[in-house]
């Protein structure tokens, strides 16, 4: 393997990582889309905002710094995706744009839109966020409809490189049933950890036992549709390409036989359920702290899933359009140095999660009273 | 395949200058204003003095509320690289993409974990550690800017690249030129020092707002006393950074200089142009026989001095820059706009020659052909010279809105140090300063219209024009977006600016 197949594997690997840590840190969303069903109170909903209102810069951040990152190690796909599916991200983007001045001025006097509003605000990110989120990274596995092609640089009448092949910029992906059901998998995990949260960090015994009842229903049809959609994705044929020429094909079972290729993340994939699981039950039994099961059982999960989407020769973002056009790790990255130089600047990440770490204990330590709002 | 409707191009440009204006309504308050209040939170830690906890307290809370629209404002610009930029995300991304990511992993994280300390941490953290919490997210919003400045000069004087014809693109190839370019360092010491001298003029706005209204005096003052102090040094320190910034221009952006001075015939022994009318309708690529100016007033010889440190220097005008033929700082002779665009299209005949033939020889030549004549790649695109002159009116009068009253906050921020005790006793004067508050954001708007506005066409100078850097979307959906951000945004601003007054009406819990 020489030096930039392997920043190539190891910057697919962290956009995959931060992949993963937004689908956790999306609990956020979750918790917003559950502000009336838990909150039958209004002293509860401010508890639940609360909770929620303490970590939602981490989730957008996140949400940046993957973007950025995306940006930085695989421009191709920043331009083709970003600059075609322009509403998928444009919703995406303004549901985001919703949330970030909904916290802060909800309570505010003179908010001028009124407290409900910014409420809706809040559950309305909390419901597209996700679902949409889910549903994009829902066509690294059944493609988009897009044409790449680099000469046209050289057209100064039409030098853009990439189009979209319909004229429903990324719209079109929500037809795509497999890309819905993971659209909605990735809304019920959001929700299902949000309750483990709550139930972890409330002191207020009722509104903790109205989070472990919703678990079960929550737990439930997450499991209907992210089995459902696991067992199609298992199944289904994917998108392949030849190292030596970068000729992509079709392969029947292509995510199925990646993991049978690569142990260690089939490994990572089964513990990483296991412990969504293990914190699903734990939780409905009212263990406070199952959220750390399921939470890092999530982001092992969904980091093995982006790992098989563009790890072991895979197109990761696949042409229904032109096969050809698919991007994989190869023909989309950035050059060897920048990769280089991005590696260097990624040994920092450690330092990150540690002050992160830190300011999460701090700050949750205790857990939240009435009194505190 | 149907060319670029021009239009997709004037409403893409609209979109991200609407973004971006509104973005930095915000951020230069969250870069003063946070400076302002970490000081009076360390002078709190310091003395033990309550007084000084609630008065950062009280900033704090203006801070946080501007600061949500400083975040929502900002994800946008991000990903319309991608969203309305999408060829200059490509033919770019392997230089400009670091810059972001960097950004993010370096100071947005910094920025949103401290935060949530500095606001919910009061009675959860030690004194000490909160007081590092509130400067670690001002450092992280100041790093933050950091970077998206490196990444912002670098669209004004690209360096540390080469263009790779393989991957039909430009890469990396010298991490610190671009990380700490010259024009960077200037661009950042210019922006944020600028951003403390709006920090520091809301914070005397509002506290001499108090003052008229005979409210929580002490506290007033004490904010007064801080803010002058520190905006004094900012406002010093912009002039100055201002000053080379007008250097690295005229060396590397002569048009910009050229529009920035309504200068359409250059020479030596250039005059600085201190107040002028423009004559309306110019055609500022060939303006005839007429002055383009109604009247102007000028100080001999100071344009030439900004420009090369000699009031005899050489400065070239918009007409000198097209027609070419002047001796440039290095000795060689300026090419024509003509010679350029047609050194342009070669570059681009040439790398389309590399991409479609299998001859080796055919191939070679191509490529040397290209090399020679990369530096005026981006002006294959153009149509006409005339493409080449920015706005010139908005440029001319934006830089010197800008200049001005960068001047009135040095002389006010000395003058209220100078003689505050009498002027907080005068009524009209206060009411003077509370009014001229909103100059700072337009002196900050005004400063970012002559960077972007003067550097048209480009998207990177020389290399890429906007034409070239669009994304291939229907006109109808970018002004669908146009208008649903600008509807959101004055939305959002009209209710952020009634908190904030809400907020301020309200007052600190100190007298």
């Amino acid at each position: 393997m020489n030096d930039i197949s392997l920043l190539q594997q190891y910057w697919w690997f962290l956009v995959s990582l931060l992949g993963a840590l937004l689908v956790f840190l999306m609990f956020v969303q979750g918790g917003q889309s559950l502000i009336w069903t838990l909150g039958k109170t209004e002293e509860h909903r401010r508890m639940l905002l609360l909770a929620t209102g303490r970590k939602w810069e981490l989730t957008f951040t996140t949400l940046v710094v993957f973007g950025g990152a995306f940006f930085a190690s695989f421009p191709l796909f920043y331009s083709t995706s970003f600059g075609g599916a322009y509403w998928v991200w444009i919703l995406i983007l303004l549901c985001f744009v919703l949330q970030a001045v909904s916290y802060e001025f909800q309570l505010k006097n003179s908010n001028v839109l009124g407290t409900n509003t910014y409420r809706a605000f809040l559950f309305l990110n909390g419901v597209l966020g996700p679902l949409l989120i889910g549903t994009a990274v829902g066509t690294f596995f059944t493609g988009a409809e897009f044409v790449v092609d680099k000469v046209a640089v050289t057209n100064p009448a039409m030098p853009v490189i990439s189009r979209w092949a319909t004229p429903w910029h990324g719209l079109e992906a929500a037809l795509v049933p497999q890309n819905l059901l993971l659209g909605l998998s990735v809304f019920l995990l959001t929700r299902m950890l949000a309750c483990l949260y709550f139930l972890g960090c409330m002191a207020d015994a009722a509104l903790r036992e109205t989070c472990r009842r919703r678990l079960w229903m929550e737990g439930f049809f997450f499991l209907l549709f992210f089995l459902t959609w696991l067992g199609y994705w298992l199944t289904s044929t994917g998108f392949g390409y030849i190292p030596e020429n970068g000729m992509v094909y079709l392969q029947d079972y292509k995510y199925l036989n990646n993991l049978l290729a690569m142990p260690a993340v089939s490994a990572v994939l089964l513990l990483g359920v296991v412990l969504v699981l293990a914190g699903l039950v734990l939780g409905i039994r009212g263990w406070g702290k199952a959220f750390w099961l399921a939470g890092p059982g999530s982001v092992l999960a969904v980091l093995a899933i982006l790992l098989c989407a563009g790890w072991n020769c895979t197109a990761y973002y696949p042409s229904v359009a032109d096969l050809q056009s698919s991007l994989t790790l190869v023909n989309s990255s950035s050059s060897l140095f920048t990769l280089k130089t991005m590696t260097i600047v990624s040994f920092l990440i450690p330092l990150v999660l540690a002050y992160i770490a830190w300011a999460w204990r701090a700050l949750d330590r205790k857990p939240i009273t009435p009194d505190e709002v | 395949m149907d060319p670029i409707d021009t239009s997709l191009v004037d409403w893409s440009r609209a979109q991200f200058a609407l973004t971006a204006m509104y973005h930095w309504i915000f951020v230069p308050l969250t870069l003063g204003l946070g400076v302002v209040m970490a000081i009076m939170e360390t002078l709190y830690v310091r003395t033990g003095r309550e007084f000084w906890k609630q008065t950062a307290r009280f900033w704090m809370k203006l801070f946080g509320i501007n600061f949500a629209m400083g975040v929502a404002t900002g994800i946008i610009l991000e990903f319309e690289f991608g969203t309305n930029w999408s060829n200059y995300s490509w033919f770019v991304g392997d230089i400009f993409g670091a810059p972001l990511a960097i950004e993010g992993i370096v100071a947005f994280f910094m920025e949103s974990t401290f935060i949530a300390v500095m606001y919910f941490g009061w009675n959860k953290v030690s004194k000490g550690a909160h007081l590092a919490s509130t400067w670690l997210t001002i450092i992280g919003a100041t790093i933050s800017a950091w970077w998206i400045l490196v990444a912002n000069a670098w669209m004004q004087y690209p360096v540390g690249m080469e263009f790779n014809p393989d991957t039909v693109r430009n890469e990396m190839v010298d991490f610190a030129a671009v990380a700490l370019s010259p024009v960077a360092v200037v661009k950042f010491c210019h922006t944020v020092t600028s951003s403390w001298v709006l920090g520091a003029a809301f914070v005397v706005g509002v506290s001499c707002w108090y003052l008229l209204r005979g409210r929580h005096q002490e506290f007033a003052r004490a904010s007064i006393r801080v803010a002058c102090w520190f905006g004094l040094v900012a406002a010093l320190l912009t002039a100055h950074t201002g000053h080379q910034s007008g250097r690295d221009i005229a060396q590397l952006q002569p048009m910009k200089l050229a529009a920035a001075e309504g200068l359409y015939e250059g020479g030596h022994n250039q005059g600085l142009v201190l107040a002028a009318a423009l004559r309306p309708g110019v055609d500022w690529a060939n303006p005839g026989e007429k002055s383009p100016f109604l009247f102007h007033i000028e100080m001999p010889g100071a344009l030439s001095f900004l420009a090369t440190h000699d009031f005899n220097g050489y400065v070239p005008g918009i007409r000198n820059i097209l027609e070419g033929g002047y001796k440039l700082p290095d000795g060689s002779t300026a090419l024509s706009a003509q010679e350029k665009m047609q050194r342009g299209r070669t570059a681009i005949a040439a790398l389309a020659t590399y991409r479609q033939t299998n001859d080796a020889a055919e191939k070679q030549a191509a490529l040397e052909s290209l090399r020679e004549n990369f530096a005026y790649f981006g002006y294959g695109y153009l149509s006409s010279p005339a493409d080449l002159v920015p706005p010139v009116a908005l440029t001319f009068y934006s830089f010197r809105v800008m200049v001005m009253v960068g001047g009135f906050y040095l002389a006010l921020f000395a003058g209220l140090l100078l003689l505050g005790k009498w002027i907080c006793r005068w009524k009209l004067a206060l009411l003077a300063v509370v009014l001229s508050t909103p100059l700072a954001w337009m002196a900050s708007q005004a400063g970012w219209v002559v960077a972007e506005v003067g550097r048209q066409p480009w998207a990177i100078q020389g290399l890429l024009p906007n034409v070239a850097a669009i994304s291939r979307l229907d006109v109808g959906a970018v002004q669908t977006t146009f208008f649903i951000f600008l509807g959101l945004f004055t939305l959002l601003l009209v209710a952020e600016v009634s908190i904030m007054v809400k907020a301020i009406a309200a007052g600190p819990e100190v007298e």
